[in-house]
Formats: structure tokens, sequence, C-alpha cells
């Protein structure tokens, strides 16, 4: 056990003792990534320089007797869709190779605040667009806990980082699953918080109506923490939340006792992973035995969240993807007429999944289909909002699998574009209804690979969300950590 | 009657408006609305858009959309939101712009526009608000586009609050599209919340053309007329368009939908070079913004800042006695100078008297000595009741204003001390009258041998030795009776 | 419902210049995402209000204030091409 694999709170206390340094906490955390990187390809960007700059400060901070907060002198990751002022911000893809931004993602700066140490930028599928993170233009990401698989995506660098121990934290962005889901095939905790908790100011926007940021931790204590510092009311985002923000870790020693928790009889069934479905059964067995009601609730639309959102988040990202046109940063390709240019540049630079997307989001928004295809999509997805408050009328929190399936395989899925989309089934409706969702991992299968567990609550119910994560966590027990981390379980 | 159409054609106008506002900041960002220094000295991420950055609306630019609506009649949206607006363009830095599509801020308003005499209400079908573009700098030779072999490009334009008005098509002679773009104008300089400089660009006009067979309901193709940057040029473009599709029209061709430059040079548009398809804007509503809400009470509170508006004013003038066209230039003047009529007028001068003097006298002192009037309303007050009265004849009287405008003082001590004031020692006149029928012998001769028009002769005479002192009804009577 | 789609129309608008043949498969592969859209098409919406902000929030405002810029030269540093303080494109002929 080396203090890399050491959880946030256990860190902070260690660091107010003195028994380690913000800076051996960070160099064990190099150490790792040293280790496994080769193998792993977590990060695209290690900022060792930065990085010990910003530990070296903690420690005087410390050595001073005043430390900024809980994440003072704690390596975090960021997911390399967030702007890092002079530090490489590619989105994975080839069109903003080379891209130094010249700001800070507001998220970056409330870390900076606490005195968080940002370790590096990890990798993801190309603008977040994918659920195995083979989509980067970088090469994939591996499964810590099988090289052969995949991590999920599209955050899955930061949930590999965070599982392997090369980050005791990491920030990715989930717009329709993109954390939950590779935090559950990584075997760490993954929180999509309510829409508009953490600004997405300067988080490289793909479906700005469902992005948002959150936190990969070991621990859903740790979690809370992260979130506690990231949240928060952001004048540069106009769809930041203005009213009270929701203590997430309020109620972690509450337990379920008398709780109504829902499960979505839509999420379950033809497709599951007969290991996945006996898991989380058994997750809510020991949750009636906490003292909760188990109550099957019918949303009928989760059956068509998949199809809504890929009508959705792709018409908002062929507008938001237009701006990579060759003339301010990033790629150029070679034109005539600054029309030529920009059509070659975005031909060149953006991969296949991205080009789809556009494609597709162009086309479900051009004349003559708007009515048919986004217009109808924005109205299902009130049908949805609609559905999910009248579940809420009858119970406290919703769970089910995170995701159908455990890690696949690489390649498994690259061919057919719809089978990887299925990936994120459970994860798209709290995108579309703007609830906070989160998962923790609950076990390994039989192939000792991780299974996840997803908690959803109404808006800003983060409270009431973490409350049952806790219990979970508790029941569930999970405590192994990958091989690749040299960590004996 | 103006021009319209050649006989047996009806011209379908409309016009587009452009308005910048005058906002310390950018719309959807906190840079500076500058004046066009450096290139790209005033960008942010926002304007930029750079990956990542995010728009927040202005407040101050959301109140004075309002603002305009309010003062043309519209409706002001209770809920509207904005859209993203999608084209690429070089000088657009997102690729789309923020712009409004089904619910504007400001809808289904009007304005009355004068033309020769008669009014013309013009529907205005919306006004909305959006951003402004960048500025491309085409270099190559000659500067043309067509030949340029680089494009620059400038960002500091980018993201500028822009209110565009669009009228009805109820505009329909060359005269009333001049009318409504210069009335228009005026609203929103009254307002105070653009330059409204054409020369600028602060104001920008755009035509949509069209011509039927007279008596004909439907609207015939409509062509779009841009780069006009004057009324004299927006209403030669307009003319020329009509007389173009007209011809065009009855050699048995066809007009295409499209857009077209107006050559200021030559005198006549051209066709501009488009892509096919260009127009599928794929609006949808702008995810990063939140809708605008202007409920009763901050519409209310938006529309306690409205001004007077020269219609309004005009209106008010006309009612008081001022002559038509002196009320027009009034209603168009300064708003101080407008301020020096009204406390005039309230403190008792003639208004038909005191616009005249506002309008002519005094206007004329402020663009010759290119500075603010020197006056104030008590004061024009005190000279129009001295030229009622009698105290200062009506000639003397612009020299006593003009002693006022320099600063010399209140009107009575202005003629007093460059003696000015009328004669009314009747002996002193009596002598001034003797000693010009004695030194004028033969005009009195003249009279008397039944030439009646001399008196006038002699009256200026009167004056001119009197230094105008003299008041010229009196002299007239004194003459006509020494010489009857 | 077989869905005809102009992709090379598409392409057009979404400034993508691609080959015929990945226009093709590109073509194939919008063709079956959209038609397990017509899932969400055959859903009653009649008088259901789109959503476009999860939250419902309105009025988010800043105040007309000015706020620093961006520094010149770090943001010409990151464009491909710069000269004389203003960003160089090849000739940008056509609006629209």
């Amino acid at each position: 056990m080396s203090n890399a694999d050491l959880t946030i709170a256990a860190a902070a206390s260690e660091l107010r003792a003195g028994t380690i340094t913000a800076t051996q906490l960070l160099e064990a955390v190099f150490e790792r990534a040293s280790l496994t990187e080769a193998e792993l390809h977590a990060y695209l960007t290690l900022d060792a320089e930065r990085a010990r700059t910003a530990a070296g400060q903690a420690d005087a901070r410390f050595a001073a007797g005043n430390p900024l907060g809980p994440l003072d002198g704690i390596p975090i990751a960021l997911k390399d869709n967030m702007c890092t002022r002079g530090v490489e911000t590619t989105c994975a893809s080839q069109i903003l190779a080379g891209y130094h931004p010249p700001y800070d993602a507001t998220v970056v700066s409330r870390l900076k605040a606490g005195g968080a140490v940002i370790t590096g930028k990890t990798n993801l599928d190309e603008f977040a667009m994918g659920s195995s993170t083979e989509n980067s233009a970088y090469g994939p990401t591996r499964n810590p806990w099988n090289p052969e698989r995949v991590p999920g995506g599209s955050s899955g660098g930061s949930a590999a980082a965070v599982a392997v121990g090369s980050a005791l934290a990491a920030l990715g962005s989930d717009t329709g699953g993109s954390i939950r889901q590779p935090a559950s095939l990584c075997g760490v905790v993954g929180v999509k918080p309510t829409y508009g908790l953490v600004s997405r100011y300067g988080l490289i926007a793909f479906g700005s109506s469902l992005d948002q940021i959150g936190p990969f931790t070991r621990t859903v204590e740790d979690a809370a923490t992260v979130l506690g510092v990231i949240a928060g009311h952001d004048p540069l985002d106009a769809t930041s939340w203005r009213g009270d923000y929701p203590d997430a870790g309020s109620m972690f020693e509450t337990g379920v006792a008398g709780m109504r928790i829902g499960v979505i009889r839509q999420l379950d069934g033809e497709g599951y992973e007969p290991e996945v479905t006996a898991m989380s059964r058994a997750m809510l067995d020991r949750l009636t035995d906490a003292g909760a009601e188990i109550v099957e609730v019918s949303i009928p639309t989760c059956d068509v969240a998949l199809s809504t959102y890929y009508l959705i988040a792709p018409a908002e990202a062929s507008a938001n993807l237009a701006r990579f046109d060759g003339i301010r940063y990033g790629l150029r390709a070679d034109g005539s007429t600054a029309e030529e240019m920009m059509a070659r540049t975005r031909a060149e630079g953006f991969g296949p999944e991205v080009t789809r997307r556009i494609l597709l989001g162009t086309y479900a928004l051009s004349a003559g289909y708007y009515d048919a295809f986004y217009g109808q999509a924005q109205k299902v997805r009130t049908l949805v909002k609609q559905e999910f408050a009248a579940a809420y009328e009858k119970v406290d929190a919703l769970v089910s699998p995170t995701s159908p399936t455990v890690a696949f395989e690489l390649e498994a899925k690259t061919a057919d574009p719809l089978s990887m989309y299925l990936s994120d089934v459970c994860n798209i409706p709290a995108n579309l209804a703007g609830h906070p969702a989160m998962t923790i991992p609950i076990g390994l299968d039989s192939q000792g690979l991780p299974v996840g567990f997803q908690v959803m609550a109404p808006a800003l119910g983060e409270a009431t969300m973490f409350r049952v994560a806790a219990e979970v966590e508790r029941q569930a027990g999970f405590v192994a950590r990958p091989a690749m981390s040299g960590v004996e379980s | 009657m103006t021009w319209s159409a050649p006989p047996g054609w009806e011209a379908v106008m409309g016009i587009e408006v452009h308005v910048e506002l005058r906002t310390q900041s950018k719309m959807f960002c906190g840079c500076r609305v500058g004046f066009g220094e450096e290139p790209n000295i005033d960008v942010c991420p926002t304007c930029l858009g750079l990956p990542g950055a995010m728009p927040v609306a202005n407040v101050q630019a959301i109140e004075w959309i309002s603002l305009i609506g309010l003062a043309l009649n519209c409706t002001i949206s209770e809920q509207s939101v904005f859209h993203r607006k999608n084209y690429f363009y070089a000088d657009l830095p997102k690729n789309y712009q923020i712009s409004q599509f089904d619910i504007p801020v400001c809808h289904d308003g009007w304005l009355d526009v004068d033309v020769d005499g008669e009014t013309v209400r013009i529907g205005i079908e919306r006004a909305h608000q959006e951003e402004d573009t960048g500025k491309s700098t085409h270099i190559g030779e000659g500067g043309r586009i067509h030949s340029a072999t680089q494009t620059l490009l400038d960002f500091n334009r980018s993201g500028v609050p822009l209110v565009e008005i669009v009228s009805r098509p109820d505009i329909r002679t060359p005269a009333q599209a001049k009318a409504y773009a210069q009335q228009l104008r005026a609203v929103v300089a009254e307002l105070g919340v653009s330059d409204a400089r054409l020369e600028e660009g602060s104001i920008r006009f755009d035509a949509n053309v069209s011509v039927r067979p007279s008596g004909e309901t439907e609207l015939g193709t409509k062509v779009e007329i841009k780069n006009m940057n004057s009324f004299r040029s927006l209403e030669h473009a307009v003319s020329f368009e009509i007389l173009r599709q007209v011809d065009e029209l009855e050699a048995g061709g066809a007009l295409v939908q499209e857009t077209r430059h107006w050559d200021e040079e030559a005198g006549v548009t051209h066709g501009m070079r488009t892509k096919e398809g260009s127009s599928d804007y794929r609006y949808f509503t702008e995810p990063d913004l939140t809708p605008i809400v202007i409920d009763a009470e901050w519409r209310s509170r938006i529309a306690e800042r409205l001004p007077e508006l020269p219609a309004t004013r005009r209106a008010r003038y006309l009612d008081a006695g001022v002559d038509p066209q002196v009320a027009q230039a009034l209603a168009d003047s300064s708003a101080d100078l407008r301020a020096i009529y009204d406390e005039s007028a309230a403190l008792g001068s003639e208004p038909r008297v005191a616009a005249h003097w506002v309008t002519g006298e005094i206007t004329a002192w402020t663009r010759r000595e290119d500075a603010p009037a020197r006056i104030t309303g008590g004061q024009l007050a005190e000279l129009t009741a001295m030229v009622a009265d009698g105290t200062v004849s009506a000639s003397a009287a612009k020299d006593v204003l003009d002693g006022v405008l320099m600063g010399e003082g209140d009107p009575r001590s202005v003629a007093e001390s460059r003696d000015l004031l009328q004669i009314t020692d009747a002996g002193e006149l009596q002598a001034a009258v003797d000693g010009v029928l004695a030194a004028n012998a033969d005009a009195v001769e003249r009279y008397r041998n039944g030439e009646q028009k001399v008196v006038g002769f002699l009256v200026g005479q009167v004056m001119r030795v009197t230094q105008g002192k003299a008041d010229p009804r009196a002299v007239n009577e004194l003459l006509e009776s020494k010489l009857g | 419902m077989p869905i005809d789609i102009d992709i090379a129309h598409v392409a057009r608008l979404a400034r993508l210049d691609l080959s015929p043949a990945d226009l093709e498969t590109y073509r194939h592969q919008l063709g079956v995402i959209l038609e397990h859209a017509a899932r969400v098409q055959a859903l009653d919406t009649a008088g259901v209000e789109p959503t476009a902000h999860p939250l419902g929030m309105t009025n988010t405002f800043r105040p007309d204030e000015v706020r620093p810029s961006l520094d010149r030269d770090e943001v010409l540093s990151q464009a491909p091409e710069a000269r004389d303080g203003y960003f160089v494109v090849p000739p940008a002929l056509d609006q629209g």
C-alpha cells in the first residue's frame, strides 16, 4: 500500500498530522503513473512541473498551519475537455492538437483555489463522444482490471487513473453517462450532479443542455468532498444554479431505514448481463434489510431515452463543434479559400464518431426535419421529466444497474455504433431530466470485473442520493483494487 | 405624389435595421465595446468563440431593446428565448450567431412616417436581440473581394449587442423607405441607446424589394439589398432595384430570390456570390442561456424611462400653434434647444414666436459659433416680451439676442448697453423724421407727385438714422401725417 | 419509414469535406440511428412544451460592466496564422 492508495479523507488527515507531505503524496501518485501508464494510458498529459510546484506550495501552507480546505495538497486529474491555462487541452482530438487555452475553466480555478494539485489531463473519447475511450485520437485507455478490456467512456482516463491510483480523484464530464459508465466499469465512485450545480464554463461543450462535470473517487465520502469544492454558482455560466446548494454529505450516517427506494422496471431484462442483474438484486435485498422499502416504478419513456438523447446531444454538438474551423486555434488544413480550408480542416481534424454525430445533429436540425427530430425530442424530454416527477412523489430515490454490462473487450463494439450507444441506456434518463445520479462499485463479477450500482435522486437531491449511496457502499464493502495498481487485496 | 414605380407596377418593400447598442460591455461577455483602435484587443474566450467559453446576457441590452420596442409601439414578450443561428463564416467565431427566432423580445408594433405631408403607418414585425460579427479585411490586389489573397480578421466588434428591427412589407415608395429609415434613426437616437451613426455602421439598413403588377395582391419575388450607407443611397438603391425588377419582368425574364449589393459609385445593385442552400440556419434554442422573462413590473420600470419621441413632440408643438415646418424642425432639434423653447413658452412666450427664435436665430448662432446656445428659456421669454410690448424692435431684437448669446447679460441690460431700446420719446422721433424729410427733398417731391411707395424709402432712412431703435409703425404714421 | 438523407447537403451545411465513400458510410449509419428515432416520433406530444433548460431557470443576466480582455499575444499565439494583430485566413469569399 502506497500513499497513492489513500482516500482523500485519509490523505487529508495525514497531511494535517504531518505524517506525509503533499510532495510525498504527489510523488507516490506519479510513481504509480510511471508503473501503469505504458499499459493503461489514462493520461494524455502529465503536468509534473506545475504539479510539483503546487504540491510545494501546499506543503508550505501545511507547515504554516493554514491549509486551504479539504482538497489542499490532494492530487487530482482532469478530463482533457476542461480548459487549463497554458496546459495543452485537446479533447482527445487532432483538431485541438497543441492547443494551450489562455484561461482556466471555473472548476479548475475552484480546485486551484482549494489547494488541489492538478496532476494532468486524462484521456477520453474525442469530444466526450463514446463509451469506451477508444475514440481518442491519441489511442485508447485500457481497463486497469483487465487491459484487454475498455475502461468505459467517455471519461475512461479519469476512471482508470482513480482506479489504479495515478490520482486520488479526477473530474469527468457526463452528457449521457460519461462519468457513471466508466466509473462502473473501473470499479470507482462516479457522480453526475444536478444540471447546473457545477459550472460548465471552460468545459469544452458537447451537449450543452446535458453536460455536467462531476468527480471520480474511491469512496462516496471523497466524492462529496470534491463536489463540495467544485459546486457553486458561477456568474460566467448562465445555466449555473442560483439557489441554495445541497450539502451532499449531510446524511452519510443516517442510513436508509424508512426510505422508499424505487426500482425502474424499464432498466432491467433483455440486454443486461445476468451477473449484473443478480448483483443489483442482491443489493436491493441488502437495502431492504437495512430498512428501506423497495418499490417498483414504471418510467415508460426510459425506453425511448436513448433515441431521444441521440437527437438532442448531436444537434447541440453540431453547433458546439462548429467553432473548430482552423482560424483561431488548433489544426488548419490547406485551402485556397477560407471556406475550403474550414471544410478540409474539419474533415481531417474530427474522427469518425465525432463526424457521425455532427452529421446526425446537422440533419436533425435542418429545414424540414427539425419538428420531426430535434423539436419532438425536446418535447419527449419534458415527458421524461414529468414521469420522473411522478415517480419521485412515490419514492425518495431511484436505483438501477449503472451499466447493463461489465467492461467489454476492445473493438467489441467499435464497428456497430448502436451497440456502443446501448452501453449508456441506464444513464441517459438522468441527463435528460437534469437530475443527479451516481454509481457505487458493489463487487466483482466472476471474471473479476467491477459491477456498479446507480442511485438517482430528484433535482438538487444530492443529500438524499449520497445518503443512499453511503448505505450501498457500506453494504457492498467493496475494497478490491486492480492488480495493476500493485495493491494486495 | 412621389415616384413609386413605373406605370402599371407597384413596389412592395420592407426594411431591416440593425442597431448597435452603446452598452459599456458586449452582449454576452465583459469585453469593452470599443471604437476600432488596435485589432483584437477587446476580446475574451466568449467573443472569440474559444472552446469551453459561455455567454451571459447583458441586462442593459435587454432593457434597451425593450425600450426600443416600446417606442415602436411593440408588444414586449412576457417570455422570449435566444436561438443559435448556424452558418459558417470566417468573421463569426462560433460559426453560429446568438440571435432570436420565433419569440423575439418585441413584436407587432408600428411607426408613423410623414412623407410629403401625408402620414403612413409602417408596421413593425419584430425587434430581436443578437450579437454582431467580427470584421474582415480582404487584402490583395486592389483590395477587391474577388481578387483578395488573404483575409484579416479582427474580433473587437464580435459580440457587440445588435438589435434587428424588421418592418412589415408596408413600404410602397423610395421616399417612404427613406423617411422610415430617417425616422427610425431619430427614435433610436432619442432613446440614447445607440450612437446610430450610419457612416460608422452603428445603424445599418437592408431593404427587401419586390414588385408586382398594380392590383395584384400576391407578393413578387423578394430581393434583399445591402450596403447602403446613407439615406440618399437607400432611396437611390431601392429606386434602382424597382426599375431593374420591372425591366426584367417586362422583358419576359424571371427574378431570383437573392441578396444584391448596392454599388454607390456605379449606382447599380449587383448580385452577390452565394452558396446554394446556405440559408438553412438550423435555428434551435441556445442551451447556454436562460429564457428572458419580462413581467409587468419590469416592463413598467422600463417604460418609465421612455422619453417623449419626435412624433409626439411635433404634435404637441402643432397643438400649441407652432407652424408645421417649424414644429418639425424643433422636434428634430437637440434636447437643450428644445428645453429653451419649453421653458420660454412656460414663462409666457408666444409658442409660435419662441419656436421661430429657437429654430431660426438661435440654431443659426450655435452652428455658426459651433457652441451650445448660451441663453435660458427665461431670457428668451424676456426678449419676446420686449418685442411684444415695443421695448425693442424686431430687428433690434436680433442684436439683443446676439448680445445675450455672447454672454453680455440679460436682454434688457444688453439692449441698454448696446443702445437698442426703441425710441419712445415723441420729440426725439419727431426730430429724426424732420431731419430725414429735410435731407431728402427730392423724395418728398416725388411723394407729392403721387409716388406713394417712396414712403417706404423714407421709413428706412429714419430707421437708419435711429440705428433701428425707432418703431417702424410709428415712423410710418408720423411720416404720412407730415407728408399728407 | 425508410429515411432518405441527402448526406452531401448535410456535410456541406456542416462544413465537412468528406469523400464520396465516407459520405455513403455515414449516410447508411445515420439511417440506422434515425430508424430508432421513429419510436420517439411515435410518442404523442400534443400540447407538451419542449424542455430547453432542465431546471427551468430564467433571467440569468450580467450587469453592463467591463471586465478585462485577454492578452492579444497569448490569444494569437494559438492561431495557425496571425499578423499585425490580426488572425489571417485564406480569402473568405462566400457569405453563408
